[in-house]
């Protein structure tokens, strides 16, 4: 893949660390390390692999009482770990946006759609409310809505799974991020909907030359869709991969995850099973 | 859809007696037939005319978005959702037990979505497991408690834990075990494995498929992923709105052999995501 000469998002040796009841800390993230640039990087791996984890680093939304810490973690040369908090907040939404798994969950209940993109951009830019809503309805439009001005108007609990994701993209994506972190944006979403959904954000964030970091569970999903994959396992990265050569996979972890997936047109009976090794967990 | 409590299957809803439940499970398989089911929620019709055959012994799926009425259809063969018309009945045998029959509930049981909503949280695993038992006025709850345990590979460490105490996966296994301590001949699963992770949804399925051939179980799975149906199942129907679009053994689906478009689209958009060429590379700017 052709990197770009300055990266986007430097992290090294990002750790993230929680307390349990007496006060020890477990690390959930244990030394990630990775570069981006204008692409589209996918972050694979099974629940509690750390994924989720990661992005919220980065965004700056690890749940209080987590602790984090890197020898790097610089965005376009500022110093996530260690900047202002009014700062931070200038970033979170503004140039980095993420995108959450359950539109039922992320939006707000109480807000109509429009007056909830609208924020999103009065937060970052000083635009008057008549701009505000212009541009509302063409970050609506944007995302393949057909009727912007009607949706506007619904609340979240109206519309669809599809047409709510297609509604947070919106929300993300006005303020114009340079960096788009997306945590399962399609789990919840029917198989048809979801590759709509996809198609929307990969002509985004293509058009808008912003990069992307794909946090999902579903290998063969990412590598369809990303052009870099990293593999966690217990808050590591075990492989790094480029998507195209994901079926040359060298870690066990890797082989036997794409392994178990049952195949249309290739009966296997039983299918072969993940023999979890000590060892992929140091 | 509501979380059903351990009861919902088992609860007696008065008519049999008690005493120990027939038939004996062992004299042969049991299949299932449903005709014209249709299930109607204040005037929105869910299932419209939804027909077909489960042999004795066969493995059947049915696929199909949210929505479709995938998980209606299974509600409906077991009692949980009313049925505006159409009727379900056993078959394989003779003198076999009328639905809504505490007999039946005893042949036909239900395995749900989510294994973290349908155990009940302040139960332990052997409270949970003795519930049907003691509904079914079944003897000897020791021995099938810990034979059950056994069967679907968590053994008796397992026996007074609650279900917080266990992983997804762990869960599920109970939620199956629960569901084959009464030795019913069909089970009802509702996409078993969608909660779970890829390691531990193949975990679940090679248990399933292994239950199955060791006691000839009958099977109507329902999931939204058309490879684990392909899977586990000898055939399957595919619904949308409510409706069957087609009826197809799992090897033509397999080999790609299908009729309706809409069966074709679901089987491109389990493939995984397709640039559509004219699309510029991200890195391309």
């Amino acid at each position: 893949m052709p990197q770009t000469a300055s990266p986007l998002l430097t992290v090294e040796d990002l750790r993230v660390a929680y307390p349990d009841r007496e006060g020890r800390l477990t690390e959930v993230v244990r030394g990630v390390s990775f570069t981006l640039g204008r692409e589209r990087l996918g972050i694979v791996g099974e629940s509690g692999s750390g994924k989720s984890q990661t992005g919220r680093a980065i965004m700056g939304l690890t749940a209080p009482g987590g602790q984090v810490t890197a020898k790097r973690l610089d965005f376009k040369g500022t110093d996530l770990l260690n900047c202002a908090a009014a700062e931070r907040r200038r970033l979170r939404g503004g140039r980095i946006a993420m995108v959450l798994q359950d539109p039922k969950f992320s939006l707000n209940p109480v807000m109509r759609i429009g007056a909830q993109i609208a924020e999103t951009l009065r937060a970052h830019q000083p635009v008057s409310a008549r701009q505000a809503r212009e541009q509302t309805l063409q970050a609506l439009a944007a995302v393949q809505i057909d009727d912007p001005e009607r949706v506007a108007a619904l609340y979240p609990h109206e519309v669809s799974g599809g047409m709510g994701q297609r509604a947070m993209i919106a929300m993300m994506l006005i303020a114009g991020p340079e960096l788009l972190i997306a945590d399962e944006p399609t789990s919840a979403l029917d198989v048809t909907v979801q590759l709509e959904v996809l198609a929307i954000l990969d002509k985004l964030v293509a058009e808008r030359g912003m990069g992307l970091i794909f946090i999902s569970h579903d290998l063969r999903l990412v590598s369809s869709f990303c052009d870099r994959v990293l593999v966690m396992y217990a808050g590591r990265v075990v492989e790094q991969i480029a998507a195209p050569d994901l079926a040359q996979a060298r870690h066990p972890y890797t082989q036997g995850l794409l392994n178990c997936l049952p195949q249309l047109g290739a009966a296997r009976h039983p299918l072969p099973t993940l023999d979890r090794q000590p060892e992929w967990a140091k | 859809m509501t979380p059903p409590s351990s009861l919902s299957l088992a609860a007696p809803q008065g008519g049999a007696g008690g005493g120990p439940a027939q038939p004996d499970p062992r004299l042969g398989l049991i299949g299932l037939r449903a005709e014209g089911l249709r299930v109607e929620y204040d005037g929105f019709v869910a299932v419209d005319n939804v027909s077909f055959e489960l042999a004795p012994g066969e493995s059947f799926g049915i696929v199909g978005e949210s929505g479709s009425g995938k998980s209606t259809v299974l509600r409906a063969l077991c009692g949980l959702a009313p049925l505006a018309s159409g009727n379900v009945r056993l078959t394989g045998g003779d003198a076999l037990p009328a639905p809504g029959s505490k007999a039946f509930r005893r042949q036909v049981q239900m395995v749900f979505q989510d294994p973290y909503g349908s155990l009940h949280p302040r139960q332990t695993v052997d409270r949970l497991l003795a519930e049907p038992l003691a509904i079914h006025g079944v003897g000897d709850a020791e021995a099938r408690i810990e034979r059950a345990l056994d069967e679907v590979g968590l053994g008796t460490g397992f026996r007074f834990r609650f279900p917080h105490q266990l992983s997804g996966g762990q869960r599920q296994r109970i939620a199956i075990a629960r569901a084959l301590i009464l030795e019913p001949q069909v089970l009802l699963l509702d996409e078993p494995t969608s909660a779970l992770d890829a390691s531990v949804q193949a975990e679940v399925l090679n248990l399933l498929e292994a239950l199955r051939q060791a006691r000839g179980l009958s099977f109507v799975m329902v999931s939204h992923d058309l490879a684990v149906v392909t899977h586990l199942c000898q055939r399957l129907m595919v619904m949308q709105r409510g409706r069957t679009v087609e009826t197809l053994p799992a090897a033509d689906l397999a080999a790609s052999r299908v009729q309706a478009d809409y069966t074709r689209s679901l089987m491109q958009a389990s493939a995984g995501f397709r640039r559509t060429p004219g699309a510029l590379p991200a890195h391309g700017i």
